[in-house]
């Protein structure tokens, strides 16, 4: 069976764009009617943007036959409910805003649209992306398309399992601690969280601020180029944001990877990773050596600190960012509140869940005063040991090569009664974020249940083509046939 | 036990945030699993470490001193759950 | 029992860029409710500050003109409290790392001089405004106030009476407005003062326990809430009981101080470095370029004015009280080279006019080219001194300069030898009888005749050639 319209990837639809073969709108309408066939099963969005979406389609078609088509004009793209679109609901997956129409576009988002992209829909996600399995939305819960009863990784779980469905071509993450790379993993498609300040924050709805970035999700590594480039760059609305050149990431898609060293970590090799996991990761391996590429041996001395340094410095920021969603000048407010205190507890204490609640308890608690030095201090203190091991480590390899999870897709509800397990399924990822590090998730293979498993692979700092370049090298060469979900 | 009930009570009351008893005995265990997790840390000798904030060493991002156009206070005052005359309203703030 | 009173003050100053700390929106004050507000300042979801270059530019100004250290790395952290005046749960602040550290001030009181120490300057944003609707429970929000840039500079607890609180406070004022980074408008709140005070037994030395008084918006309440927090501190202690270590809120129409307790909570405040922002840097070079736009101090500029101008340590004083003041003394003296004449004119007329008016210094109509000019006018006796006040009136009044308003008003003084002696000679003349007393010995007359001459020549006769010719005359030589 021939892919349709709304399995295809940028690239290819850009050349059908090119030579006429399609439209704009045809394209749309591909994805619109996909979304409407299974969505209600997969619940990928918390919005749908049909009318706007169409009314973007037609303008690319103009733009197309006037000859002013860029990259991505005409291309049907999620973004996750966390990055503000003017005039249109951003919910950040929570109850407390519920009805806040942001009166800005996020950067990322303006820049999407100025490249003629096509918009469909905001994806659902954990609440402030706060979870490994977007079951924590106020929305309900997204489901792995390949497997109903699992879920599709989190927090960016709706970009994922959108790109996954063919709900659309490709979408935007954001990863704080994996929330990119591990849905990327679980639903089978490509993910990139760039380094820390590559892509504008500006209208990223913060959970930790020196931890979050967004990145893209594709159906390949030359899409993930394609969008990147579309993203990326400084924005003098982000103090973050680094002023430095872009190179063209399209460039490395195809090109060999003879002679490169991929490092794989000793202490990656824990207790609790899946061995079919472990061995998609080494079939992966054998084939990046069939390519003339080298397997070294590194140490990340501290990796077994990563998830308690992670679990202090993000929710100390996040009780800190989530302190301006008070009821007073947009969101929730309790109907209940007699007093200005009340009005307070119970519009936070209604409006955020669970597992947002619990955050802002252990963040407020690393703050708070005689806890500062042995929480958030000691913890920045480690992150610096982190970010140094892996500085150490790209001195001797250019790639590390790591699994991305430690297992394929879980169960619905299997790990949301101990946070902490939650947590650890975030072990592989986190120290990308902490050291700031750019990293991908790109398909290595399938469990015998038939989920699909993600080989994370990292760089260095502002070395995005470098995880472009192996990973499209690892797909080209790939040893397993690539699949679709049945739904 | 690193946290009381009483510290958990604290903790809530400054980031604004009320909890049943029930919720009070189940986020008071689940606190003190996580933080018995994270003593962990005190076995890292970080003696003259710098802590970081972020992972990439920018300094100096400036703005210049440029005005530029704000909201409406229509536009400013759109999403308020409650709003009288341009301005936000909250109930009675005692001074 | 002596006690002694040991005082720290906070003074919060809001700083004269054109745009906000963190945003673009405008910082003019009296713009109606939410009208200088966007995305960023109202702390809407997803939004990032940028840090406004200017804001650093002031505070290196503010802290070279108090002697501080300026630190090569500042870093921002957020002060983290609920309030429904503070749009993002919490304030973007310095905590550890401020920009400026130990620095100090001298003060003058009665001639003698002071130092006060000040431990830190450091950048933040200032809230939005409360507004109270007594009639109902509401309170309603406006941030246009949200964002404006402050400095807060923190003194040393060195202050030992209000009045030195008040000397010091002024110094600070001064010191901030001739810089020209904040308009040091006390009722906008523009320039604000918290106070830190307590009581010890004189010797003692561990301080007491300290109150904090907030509300004072103006000097003369500074110094009475001042006053009266000692006094109520010293009957505490005297009573037998203890200070509670409290904040307090000066009463202006009570003339009191009151306690807050129960209405605020323990500070928790849980700083940590705003993720946000990246660190100011800042080099050498950029000290040195910023001290080289540092004006003359007021301090010194008085000092400057008693040994250069050799003029009294009070002129000195009032001549500086503003830049534009100093500036306009010093434009005169450097036209006439009569300091001591330049500054009664200023001191005395100018002022007087200006201040009937509540105009600025720089909006003399009279301007010091013009002011010189007339000074060299009598400096050369084309005009009396008591021509020259008409002169002056009429060059305020129409802004002319001063020959044109003498020559259209033929005030030209008569300094002509000759016509003066025909002058008093017809006096004489006239008055054969007085001439003949004075000359047996009734020398009183002398002003009688000297008033006659002057009445003969409707005043425009020189008085001190006038006196000179007729002692010549009238002693017969």
């Amino acid at each position: 069976m021939a892919a349709g319209l709304h399995e295809s990837t940028i690239h290819e639809l850009q050349e059908k764009l090119r030579r006429g073969d399609v439209t704009a709108s045809e394209i749309t309408e591909a994805v619109f009617s996909r979304i409407e066939a299974v969505d209600g099963r997969i619940k990928s969005f918390i919005t749908i943007m049909r009318d706007s979406a169409a009314a973007c389609a037609r303008r690319a078609d103009e733009a197309i036959r006037a000859g002013k088509a860029g990259p991505l004009t005409g291309i049907p793209i999620a973004v996750k409910d966390i990055m503000c679109t003017k005039g249109v609901r951003t919910t950040c997956g929570s109850r407390i805003l519920e009805n806040f129409f942001p009166p800005y576009d996020a950067t990322v988002v303006r820049k999407l649209k100025e490249g003629g992209a096509v918009i469909v829909g905001k994806t659902n996600m954990d609440e402030f992306a706060m979870g490994s399995s977007t079951e924590t939305s106020f929305y309900g819960i997204t489901r792995n398309p390949w497997d109903l009863g699992r879920i599709p990784g989190g927090s960016s779980g709706g970009s994922a399992a959108a790109v996954a469905a063919g709900e659309c071509i490709a979408s935007l993450g954001s990863d704080t601690g994996g929330s990119i790379r591990q849905p990327a993993s679980l639903c089978g498609v490509v993910g990139m969280k760039p380094t820390y300040g590559r892509v504008s924050r500006y209208g990223l709805i913060a959970f930790a601020s020196s931890l979050d970035q967004i990145g893209p999700f594709t159906r390949d590594a030359e899409d993930c180029a394609i969008l990147l480039n579309a993203i990326c760059g400084y924005d003098p609305l982000d103090s973050t944001s680094v002023p430095v050149e872009t190179p063209d990431y399209r460039s490395f898609v195809g090109k060999d990877i003879k002679g490169w060293k991929f490092g794989v970590p000793r202490e990656y090799l824990i207790e609790g990773i899946d061995p079919e996991v472990a061995g998609l990761m080494e079939e992966s391996i054998g084939v990046l050596e069939s390519l003339g590429a080298e397997r070294v041996d590194i140490s990340l001395p501290h990796t077994e600190y990563c998830v308690a340094v992670y679990y202090v410095i993000a929710p100390a920021e996040a009780s800190s960012n989530l302190a301006r969603y008070d009821g007073v000048k947009y969101g929730y407010r309790s109907p209940d509140a007699r007093d200005l205190i009340e009005m307070y507890r119970k519009s936070r204490s209604e409006g955020f869940g669970a597992e947002v609640k619990r955050r802002i308890m252990i963040g407020t608690y690393a703050l708070s005063s005689g806890y500062y030095d042995a929480y958030y201090k000691k913890a920045s203190q480690v992150r610096t040991l982190i970010k140094r091991d892996f500085e150490e480590a790209f001195r001797k390899c250019d790639v590390i090569v790591t699994p991305t999870a430690p297992t394929a897709a879980f169960r619905i509800g299997e790990k949301t009664d101990d946070p902490l397990q939650m947590y650890l399924s975030d072990i592989f990822t986190i120290s990308a974020n902490l050291a700031g590090i750019p990293g991908i998730s790109t398909p290595c293979g399938y469990t015998g249940k038939g989920l699909p498993v993600g080989l994370q692979l990292l760089a260095g700092h502002f070395q995005e083509g470098k995880l472009i370049q192996a990973a499209s090298a690892l797909e080209r060469n790939a040893k397993f046939e690539k699949r679709r979900p049945a739904l | 036990m690193k946290l009381t009930k009483a510290e958990v009570e604290y903790v809530a009351a400054l980031a604004r945030l009320e909890f049943s008893e029930e919720e009070k005995e189940k986020f008071t265990s689940q606190l003190n699993s996580i933080l018995d997790y994270m003593d962990m840390l005190n076995r890292v000798d970080t003696s003259g470490v710098v802590p970081e904030t972020h992972a990439i060493t920018l300094r100096n991002a400036f703005r210049d001193d440029v005005v530029w156009k704000s909201l409406e206070p229509e536009e400013a005052i759109k999403n308020a759950p409650e709003e009288r005359g341009s301005c936000f309203r909250v109930p009675r703030v005692i001074e | 029992m002596e006690y002694e009173t040991v005082i720290g003050l906070e003074v919060h100053a809001q700083l004269l860029t054109d745009s906000k700390i963190f945003c673009g929106c405008s910082t003019k004050f009296g713009a109606a409710p939410n009208s200088h507000t966007c995305p960023i300042c109202l702390g809407m979801p997803g939004v990032l500050p940028v840090l406004n270059r200017k804001v650093v530019e002031y505070t290196i100004k503010m802290g070279l003109a108090t002697n501080c250290r300026i630190n090569p790395e500042d870093v921002f952290a957020r002060k983290n409290y609920f309030y429904p005046d503070l749009p993002k749960g919490y304030q973007i602040s310095q905590f550890d790392r401020p920009l400026a550290e130990d620095g100090w001030v001298d003060i003058e009181i009665d001639g003698k001089k002071k130092r006060i120490g000040i431990i830190r300057i450091h950048m933040e944003e200032d809230a939005g405004k409360l507004v109270h609707d007594e009639t109902s429970p509401f309170s309603y929000v406006d941030f246009n106030r949200t964002g404006v840039p402050l400095i807060e500079i923190v003194s040393r607890p060195d202050i030992r009476s209000p009045e030195e609180a008040t000397f010091y406070l002024r110094r600070l004022h001064e010191i901030l407005v001739y810089l020209e980074i904040c308009d040091g408008n006390m009722e906008e709140g523009s320039f604000r003062c918290d106070a830190n005070v307590s009581i010890r037994p004189g010797g003692a030395a561990e301080f007491g326990t300290r109150t904090e008084l907030k509300n004072m918006n103006s000097f003369r309440n500074v110094q009475r809430a001042l006053e009266y927090e000692v006094k109520r501190q010293q009957y505490v202690v005297e009573g037998g009981g203890k200070v509670a270590q409290e904040t307090r809120l000066w009463d202006d129409a009570q003339g009191t101080t009151l306690s807050m307790r129960g209405k605020e909570e323990a500070h928790d405040y849980r700083y940590f470095p705003d993720p946000d922002l990246v660190p100011v840097a800042i080099d050498n070079a950029w000290i040195e370029e910023v001290r080289a736009t540092l004006p003359e101090l007021p301090m010194e500029k008085r000092e400057r004015f008693i040994g250069e101008y050799g003029i009294p340590a009070y002129d000195a004083g009032v001549l500086t009280a503003t830049r534009a003041l100093a500036e306009f003394y010093e434009e005169t003296v450097k036209l006439t080279g009569k300091p001591k004449i330049a500054s009664n004119w200023v001191m005395g007329d100018v002022l007087r006019y200006l201040n009937e008016e509540k105009r600025d210094i720089r909006e003399s109509p009279v301007k010091p080219s013009s002011l010189a000019d007339m000074i060299n006018l009598i400096e050369r006796g084309t005009i009396s001194g008591k021509m020259a006040k008409e002169v002056f009136e009429e060059m305020y009044r129409s802004g002319k300069g001063p020959e044109a308003i003498i020559e259209e008003k033929g005030l030209v003084q008569i300094t002509d030898e000759d016509a003066l002696k025909k002058t008093i000679e017809q006096v004489l003349a006239a008055n054969p009888s007085e001439a003949e007393q004075y000359r047996s010995g009734k020398q009183k007359l002398f002003g009688f005749f000297v008033g006659q001459v002057m009445k003969a020549t409707g005043g425009k006769a020189n008085p001190a050639m006038v006196n000179d010719i007729l002692k010549k005359i009238l002693s017969g030589r």
